[in-house]
């Protein structure tokens, strides 16, 4: 396609500027996907080209170390207790020592777990006589839930050694420098001082992130490679038969046509459509009537402007699951709006608020501005505030139309301040699950999709779906697994895609 | 110049301008936003309004379609109290407590390194985590579950459990404190650094008698999230009376063969969780404000 220069821009009319622009917007598209090929393959270059020069250096630093730097490639922290650093190396050697009693002493230690890891165990739980009580008792074998878990602890814990190992041996290399020009090496004492004044930040982080690698990163790992196994209800590896590995098998029933599976895909098809007209309509009817609220509330003459605003707040400061839940009774077919509607003579029989699909959609997607305009209405007024004045006065001098105002002064700059909240905004409104699950539940039912698993109902996000799928009779975590990792594909290439499309990441200096 | 020639054309509105002159307009003008205001005001309190309002509702305890008790008195009240509410009361207090001190410190700690110290791994840091925040939270509830079971800590336990999930993870929400820690000046940091003060003193002394207000919005946010959360807490105290907070325990009774019996009921128990909380909001609205619109710039 052609590309213009400035010039030739500003020349076009509106309509060809738009054409222009999405013209421009589909052809870069292409080269987005070339983009994160590139970076992938930048990523693993890098990687390679990085191990390769850590190996490198750890062979000459042997070759050219002292006998300390020798010993301490086996005896971790040898070089720091020879050198006078004995708390540096007695922590070293203490970890050391408890990797070592961990993989191979311990009873059931590291080796015992990653020599199953391949079979995810091999006896189940199992009847077996005993003579004791002369009869046929339940026997747990192996826990296929517990070698896949302790696996990968296991995994993690040996690149948490080899890393420390290489500091291990990065620590005699600087330390050997630092003696050879004749200054002192650091004593345990600065090393403790140093973690509240230089090394701060390590003292600062070491819970939260610890906190993180144990309670978000270890699970999503596991739950990743769920998606690879068999595991549900019925295989859950203790009481009932072991799940093992099943390959790609899973990701396949998603994405084949085959007859067997078309309901599943489906489902998946149709419910992801739905998140994402959710998930617009959800972000987009906030703010903007979240904006005009603001500038309501804001316009100069207003009185009491304190108290719409905290009758608005209302919403927020009230538990969601009380509101929530009360609102979706409220339309319920024998509930307050209804029973209004009934006595005014509005309507003959009940509005099937809940029961009918394109009804329990709308009525979502309105209570959620009930619900989402507060908050959006906080951040637009204070970012209205933010606006120089002088741009509407001189504005106004030119004879614009309070619209003009809008459209030229207002919305460009709330556009391009909030952009990143708006990204942000519709990818949490995908995952909105309190929204969903406590006015319908999911419903009304979707009967041809039950055979899907977790019977996901109109209304249901896949968030809200993943959720069922988890909790329902037939607990196939293993599906719920393939909807989350699907979940994160969709919202990270949105964010991708959106992310470079921001203003404020392209003409960073518009509003300065 | 365009626009100026439109404004002195004869269009009806600009003759209606004319004769009712600027501030009759803008009086009209007001009067709509007024009305639309008022509007809005009351769609916004209806549902409050009719909670409590059949809270007291005494001849029925069903799903009815009117809004005023025939009968009032304070019978729902008193029902809850044969109930598990109290439990569930007692439960969501004491999570919602310990969420909000540990989380507030688990935030700080987070927030305050990312915005003030320059470490190698700080960018790599943030952009892990940044991907790790694009997967569904709810993916990890499975094995958490199955974790926490082993250690003893679901079901009628289920409170230490859901304040261990609450706050494990809690150091990824550390955008809206890190971006106001990042509008302190940096000079503040450097001038006590000369006078010899340890990072660990510039932090304790003179950071954070500054970060007041975002300490207080952490920790306003902190404490309403248990209050909100059904998820993890329905999952972690699995059918379990006693380990339920108020939003599962509330909700059990909505499901469609408890709500004959306990609709009214719900009610009341949905007035009484809402008004400390709602009164404790509206008393530190002002740095609710100040964090939402100062962490929504920032992105």
């Amino acid at each position: 396609m052609k590309l213009y220069s400035d010039l030739e821009y500003l020349k076009l009319s509106k309509g060809q500027k738009f054409l222009y622009n999405l013209k421009c917007f589909f052809a870069a598209i292409p080269r987005w996907f070339a983009n994160i090929g590139i970076a992938i393959g930048r990523f693993f270059k890098n990687l390679f080209l990085g191990i390769g020069r850590e190996l490198k250096d750890l062979v000459t630093t042997f070759i050219h170390g002292d006998w300390k730097t020798k010993v301490s490639y086996v005896f971790m922290g040898f070089g720091n207790i020879a050198r006078g650093q004995i708390l540096r190396g007695l922590l070293f050697l203490l970890f050391e020592a408890v990797f070592i009693f961990y993989m191979f002493i311990a009873p059931t230690g590291g080796v015992y777990w990653l020599k199953k890891l391949p079979s995810l165990g091999e006896i189940g739980p199992h009847e077996e006589y005993n003579e004791i009580l002369d009869a046929y008792t339940k026997v747990y074998g192996d826990d296929s839930f517990k070698i896949l878990l302790y696996g990968v602890l296991t995994i993690f814990f040996i690149i948490a050694f080899i890393y420390t190992w290489r500091v291990n041996i990065r620590q005699n290399q600087t330390a050997e420098k630092i003696l050879a020009t004749g200054k002192p090496l650091k004593s345990g004492k600065d090393d403790l001082r140093s973690l509240v004044d230089d090394q701060f930040h390590k003292t600062l982080l070491a819970l939260p992130v610890t906190g993180i690698m144990i309670f978000t990163v270890m699970p999503i790992v596991f739950m990743i490679l769920v998606a690879f196994t068999n595991y549900d209800g019925a295989h859950n590896g203790f009481s009932n038969s072991l799940f093992t590995w099943v390959g790609l098998e899973n990701f396949n029933q998603l994405l084949s046509f085959s007859d067997g599976n078309k309901v599943y895909t489906a489902a998946f098809g149709e419910i992801l459509t739905w998140t994402l007209i959710w998930a617009f309509f959800a972000t987009f009817t906030n703010y903007f009537l979240g904006m005009f609220v603001a500038m309501m509330i804001n316009k100069k003459g207003i009185k009491i402007k304190k108290f719409w605003r905290t009758v608005l707040v209302l919403t927020i400061a009230v538990p969601q699951f009380i509101s929530l839940l009360y609102v979706s009774k409220m339309f319920a077919q024998n509930g307050l709006v209804n029973g209004f509607l009934l006595d005014l003579g509005l309507i003959k029989s009940p509005l099937p608020f809940w029961t009918d699909p394109a009804w329990a959609r709308i009525t979502v997607i309105i209570v959620n501005i009930w619900i989402g305009i507060p908050y959006l209405m906080l951040i637009a007024t204070g970012i209205l505030m933010n606006i120089p004045q002088d741009l509407y006065e001189s504005a106004k001098i030119d004879g614009a139309s309070g619209f003009q105002q809008y459209a030229h002064i207002t919305l460009p700059y709330m556009l391009f301040v909030t952009g990143p909240y708006l990204l942000t905004s519709f990818t949490s409104n995908m995952n909105n699950f309190n929204v969903i699950y406590l006015l319908t539940g999911g419903g009304p039912d979707k009967a041809w999709a039950s055979a899907a698993g977790g019977s996901p109902g109109q209304t249901d996000l896949l968030i809200t779906w993943l959720f069922k799928v988890t909790t329902g009779t037939d607990s196939k975590y293993y599906q719920a697994s393939v909807i989350g990792i699907m979940v994160f594909i969709v919202v990270s290439l949105i964010t991708l895609i959106v992310y470079g499309l921001l203003p404020s990441n392209k003409n960073e200096e518009d509003f300065q | 110049m365009a626009d100026l020639n439109k404004l002195s054309e004869k269009t009806p509105e600009n003759e209606l301008k004319k004769h009712i002159g600027l501030k009759a307009s803008r009086t009209i003008g007001n009067t709509a936003i007024y009305i639309l205001l008022v509007i809005m005001t009351i769609i916004w309190l209806i549902p409050f309004v009719c909670i409590v309002l059949q809270s007291f509702r005494c001849e029925s305890t069903y799903i009815v379609g009117y809004v005023i008790p025939k009968v009032w008195g304070l019978d729902n009240y008193k029902a809850l109290f044969q109930t598990d509410f109290p439990i569930w009361y007692r439960n969501t207090l004491i999570t919602a407590l310990c969420v909000s001190v540990l989380q507030t410190v688990i935030v700080l700690c987070m927030s305050y390194t990312l915005s003030r110290f320059r470490f190698k791994l700080r960018k790599p840091l943030m952009k892990f985590m940044l991907v790790l925040g694009l997967f569904p939270g709810m993916l990890t509830m499975i094995i958490l579950y199955r974790v926490l079971k082993d250690l003893g800590l679901t079901q009628a336990n289920a409170v230490p459990g859901l304040i261990l999930v609450y706050i494990a993870s809690s150091g990824m929400g550390y955008y809206i404190s890190k971006g106001f820690f990042d509008t302190l000046p940096k000079s503040l940091d450097e001038a006590a650094r000369i006078d010899g003060a340890t990072r660990a003193q510039v932090l304790t002394k003179i950071i954070l008698p500054l970060a007041k207000p975002i300490v207080i919005y952490t920790i306003l946010t902190a404490f309403m999230g248990p209050f909100g959360d059904f998820v993890f807490a329905r999952y972690i105290s699995m059918n379990t009376s006693s380990g339920m907070n108020v939003a599962v325990g509330l909700w059990s009774w909505l499901t469609p063969d408890q709500v004959q019996y306990k609709y009214t009921m719900f009610c009341a128990g949905g007035v009484l969780v809402a008004i400390p909380v709602t009164i404790l909001f509206l008393c530190l609205q002002k740095y609710y404000v100040e964090g939402v619109t100062g962490g929504a710039v920032k992105g």
